[in-house]
């Protein structure tokens, strides 16, 4: 059953040291609230999760808080490569990562078994491609019926899932809108399961077949306006383009990050967030 | 170069357009591809269904998005699906008659490298990886790649293979098992490229207009095979020139609209 809490009281209650964690978003509805409130609580040891890590786990990873990620694109959408990322692949810094690569195949699909509750995905994919050669969790399997060979990866199970929606009702109901990505199965594939939304509603007000997850399969319910900034919530707020473009220069080097981190992030809040879409509302 | 009144970029994204028809389903890369797929949209092929891998199927959007997720993708679209689906009913499914890429290094035979320079284990640049291109090159029924000729980028071995091309060419997809085409077509700043029909070795057909033999292979790292008879591109037309600065101007003012962020709070 999902209470309204506090994003840092939803945080603190379902994340913990050495857990398998997605924050998951695919471009739109990133949930950098969520993200940034872990960052401020210092967790460490985790094996993050995600498709498309961009700014918030390149964040992560620079904060030295990751111990493996398992992915499947490492790049700041439209701009170019994530510094931090590459800071600590290629030179250790803070620390090394251990890499699980998948491509988007891959990742859609084991998220998809972890929400069906199956141990594997199965999947004609990674023909060929040298992926296979260097993640042990990437095997062969041979169709029972016909003898195709195909591709079997575990599934993903994470201890929590984190996702940014566009609103709950007054019950903890959520709607998600737009570009649904992989969140509704990044959800149901977890043991536990945190929302943040743009608003509490009264009724959702949808059609029949809307991606709407049931209030009983979230754990957590968290109003934080703005909270998928600099990605964007449609219908709310656009995504802010230059934000990722100034991504790129602040995590150039390792003194420009943490001084950005200390101001933006440590010393700020989820309150904080509303004000940095306010320019960028009517947009969506 | 002699003065053309274009660059070398239009022509090759305008160059690229026109391989396209509006009878494609066309699976989007970011960047080059998505450039070129739109001025196809605009120009000769305005019922060409684009897709991006975020799930917007039929987009037609006013402007390039910076990203394969901008909400502009899923505004214009004709249906948005989830991911799972978009990889596994339309990609897998066997919906998508060209998948179009881009490449940090190429081979002749169509390999493409965005994973890293150097070793895996230990590489000199972690590029971001291969996202949705591995099964877009295998599960497309055939594959463009566009991208600006240097001899960093198309060399004579990938250091990775992210996304299977021809293998080491001839027959090495059937060998595998793959039953699509694969790659078709290169499109570069300065030539058209197909593969040689028996040993899939990617062979210039056509040169942009100024570009000599020696240019096409001064900025290539493999020793380049050229066909018997090699064609002339067209240059762009002013329509087709037009359209791709419009686009552009209107992309640059789009993005330029959102605001600037970093430090402030």
């Amino acid at each position: 059953m999902a209470a309204f809490r506090p994003l840092g009281e939803a945080v603190r209650a379902n994340l913990n040291n050495g857990d398998v964690v997605a924050f998951e978003g695919f471009t739109h509805l990133i949930p950098h609230a969520a993200a940034h409130e872990a960052i401020r609580q210092r967790f460490t040891d985790l094996t993050l999760v995600r498709m498309t890590p961009d700014i918030i786990y390149d964040q992560m990873i620079g904060m030295g808080m990751a111990r493996k990620l398992i992915f499947s694109y490492a790049g700041n959408p439209g701009v170019g490569l994530l510094r931090r990322f590459r800071d600590s692949v290629e030179n250790g810094w803070p620390h090394s990562v251990e890499l699980e690569e998948h491509s988007h195949a891959a990742m859609a699909n084991a998220y998809e078994a972890g929400a069906a509750g199956l141990p594997c995905a199965i999947f004609r994919g990674y023909l060929g491609a040298e992926l296979a050669k260097v993640n042990k969790n990437i095997k062969g399997i041979t169709c029972p019926f016909t003898g195709e060979e195909l591709a079997a990866v575990p599934a993903l199970r994470p201890d929590v899932t984190f996702i940014h929606a566009q609103k709950a009702d007054r019950k903890g109901n959520v709607l998600i809108e737009g570009i649904t990505g992989i969140q509704k199965e990044a959800v149901l594939a977890a043991k536990r399961a945190v929302v943040t939304v743009e608003e509490k509603v009264g009724e959702l007000d949808t059609h029949p077949n809307a991606c709407v997850l049931p209030h009983w399969t979230l754990d957590a319910v968290c109003v934080v306006p703005g909270g998928a900034h600099p990605s964007y919530a449609s219908g709310y707020y656009a995504r802010d383009n230059a934000a990722y473009l100034d991504w790129d220069r602040i995590a150039a080097d390792r003194d420009g990050f943490l001084a950005w981190m200390k101001t933006n992030v440590l010393g700020s809040s989820p309150k904080a967030f509303a004000g940095r879409v306010a320019d960028l509302r009517g947009k969506a | 170069m002699i003065e053309t009144g274009y660059t070398a970029d239009e022509m090759m994204t305008v160059a690229a357009s026109r391989a396209l028809t509006s009878d494609d389903v066309c699976f989007v890369g970011i960047g080059a591809p998505s450039a070129a797929c739109n001025i196809a949209r605009l120009t000769h092929a305005p019922d060409i269904t684009l897709i991006y891998e975020s799930g917007t199927i039929g987009t037609a959007p006013d402007v390039l998005p910076l990203s394969i997720g901008d909400g502009e993708l899923c505004d214009t679209a004709l249906s948005t699906v989830s991911t799972p689906e978009m990889f596994r009913y339309w990609l897998q499914g066997g919906r998508i008659t060209i998948g179009f890429l881009g490449a940090a290094q190429l081979d002749r035979f169509g390999n493409i490298n965005t994973t890293v320079i150097g070793d895996y284990r230990k590489p000199a640049t972690r590029l971001p990886g291969g996202g949705g291109a591995p099964e877009i090159a295998s599960s497309s029924r055939q594959v463009y790649i566009t991208m600006k000729q240097s001899t960093r980028g198309m060399v004579e071995k990938v250091d990775f293979i992210t996304s299977f091309g021809h293998g080491e060419g001839g027959d090495h997809r059937q060998r595998l098992g793959v039953t699509t085409k694969g790659p078709a077509l290169l499109i570069t700043d300065l030539a058209i490229w197909k593969p040689h029909p028996d040993t899939k070795e990617f062979t210039v057909v056509s040169m942009h207009p100024g570009v000599t033999q020696a240019d096409v292979q001064a900025s290539c790292g493999w020793t380049v095979r050229f066909a018997d008879t090699i064609t002339t591109t067209p240059a762009p037309t002013e329509l087709e020139l037009t359209t791709f600065r419009d686009l552009k101007a209107r992309t640059k003012a789009a993005h330029a609209g959102t605001k600037r962020t970093g430090e402030a709070v």
